[in-house]
């Protein structure tokens, strides 16, 4: 069990600058992700797309925005809990109770939700069929290539986790390689070694094909695929790897008793406190009147809402404003000063 | 200012009055029609605003930009006439336009 003052969902702009300005009130806190990484939307949508709009930074891309904020954090300790997702929260007298995907708990005054638009999952096939197989033949990821050894496997999608994994499977498996269009839009070189590998027959390459069935008993034995003009082939097949990158999914948030407005959560504007005490919605997720979907705003709601959590983590103090220019405290904290 | 006709999967139709300069997306995210998510805001960054466009209309609207078909791979069930709604911007040549909206976004 992690007892810690504030707990943050979202290791995305928002979450991090919120951690910042928690660390330099004087409270611990520690964050949650559901992806790999750190930067949320920044680093897994437009990491190389600049950003024009962040005060007194006339220009950066999503990866250096991420980047200069895990510098600024630097001075402090902050627990990152990566490649986990929140699946319950629930009220412990004073505290809230979490638990995430992993097992790992928290107990904490304060949770702060600052998860974008939802937890990154993969986007998964169309057809109904396939959801049986999933996990045992059919997967958006793989976790061990060793059990694909010697099988049939086809792989659907055009960008860079499909070819990669068309090409490194190819030595020692059957790959069917099946895309919507002609073109790819992975990095050339990949295109160019993927097609040298379709000329000497080690990839079979269906293009302006999609999932249209998945067929086996106990186990997946074969799949349809369909053309453009209706066309269906089948083709046998062990496994099935699907490439389609991530979609963003409210997930178990939905379950916490929030005030919900289509995929975001109600908040005041004084503290960004929920409709739960002591649960807080900064960023992309939050919603009040005249809310704006920028940076900027999250940074500004973080702010407040760690001041809110202040009140509930350290109920017999008070809190004091100081500006990080003067303040001894905040500079101690930051490490400017012994 | 254009006439837009949503079209949901259970057929449900929405007739809107979008201004010029908006794009197919916001008219139908100002207007509660269902079933378009918009999730990234028009940042052509997520695919959940993807709608079929009438082979005829689909000839006719300017042609998709660098990136679109991209993306237009992640949609759910993609086929040669889908396109991002958010990059469809309204003005009187679009009036009559209509779109039919998948089954879901994701």
């Amino acid at each position: 069990m992690n007892k810690t003052d504030a707990l943050i969902i979202g290791a995305g702009p928002t979450g991090l600058f919120t951690a910042h300005q928690l660390k330099l009130i004087g409270l611990d806190c520690e964050i949650v992700d559901n992806l790999d990484k750190i930067g949320g939307q920044c680093i897994e949508l437009y990491p190389d797309k600049p950003i024009y709009d962040i005060p007194a930074v006339p220009e950066c891309t999503g990866e250096e925005l991420t980047n200069n904020l895990i510098s600024q954090l630097k001075p402090f300790d902050i627990k990152f809990h990566l490649s986990e997702r929140v699946e319950e929260v629930k009220k412990e007298d004073a505290n809230w109770l979490v638990k995430t995907s992993s097992g790992n708990t928290f107990l904490t005054p304060n949770v702060i939700i600052a998860g974008g638009v939802g937890s990154f999952e993969p986007r998964k096939f169309a057809p109904k069929e396939c959801e049986q197989y999933e996990n045992k033949s059919l997967f958006y990821s793989v976790k061990d290539k060793n059990i694909f050894k010697g099988k049939t496997v086809s792989i659907f999608g055009g960008g860079d986790s499909a070819l990669d994994w068309a090409i490194e499977l190819s030595k020692d498996c059957k790959i069917n390689l099946i895309h919507r269009r002609d073109e790819f839009r992975g990095a050339q070189a990949t295109v160019d070694k993927m097609q040298e590998l379709v000329k000497s027959g080690k990839i079979n390459l269906f293009t302006k094909y999609q999932m249209a069935n998945a067929r086996g008993d106990q186990k997946l034995e074969s799949i349809d695929i369909k053309h453009d003009n209706n066309e269906i082939k089948n083709l046998k097949s062990d496994y099935v790897l699907g490439f389609f990158g991530l979609i963003m999914q409210l997930g178990p948030i939905a379950d916490w008793g929030l005030n919900l407005n289509k995929k975001t959560i109600e908040v005041d504007t004084e503290k960004f406190e929920t409709n739960q005490k002591g649960i807080y919605a900064v960023g992309d997720i939050c919603n009040y009147p005249g809310k704006l979907k920028l940076i900027l705003s999250g940074f500004h709601e973080g702010a407040l809402a760690a001041r809110a959590c202040f009140k509930l983590a350290r109920p017999n103090e008070k809190y004091r404003f100081e500006f990080t220019t003067t303040s001894s405290n905040l500079l101690k904290r930051l490490g400017k000063k012994e | 200012m254009a006439k837009i006709t949503y079209i949901t999967h259970e057929n449900e139709k929405y007739t809107i009055e979008v201004q010029n300069g908006l794009t197919v997306m916001e008219g139908a995210i100002q207007n509660d029609v269902p079933g378009i998510d918009a999730d990234c805001g028009g940042g052509m960054a997520c695919a959940t605003c993807h709608v079929y466009v009438k082979e005829d209309w689909f000839n006719k609207l300017p042609k998709k930009e660098n990136g679109e078909d991209d993306m237009l791979d992640m949609a759910f069930e993609p086929k040669t006439n889908s396109r991002l709604s958010c990059q469809i911007i309204v003005s009187d040549e679009v009036d009559g336009l209509e779109v039919n909206i998948p089954s879901k976004q994701a």
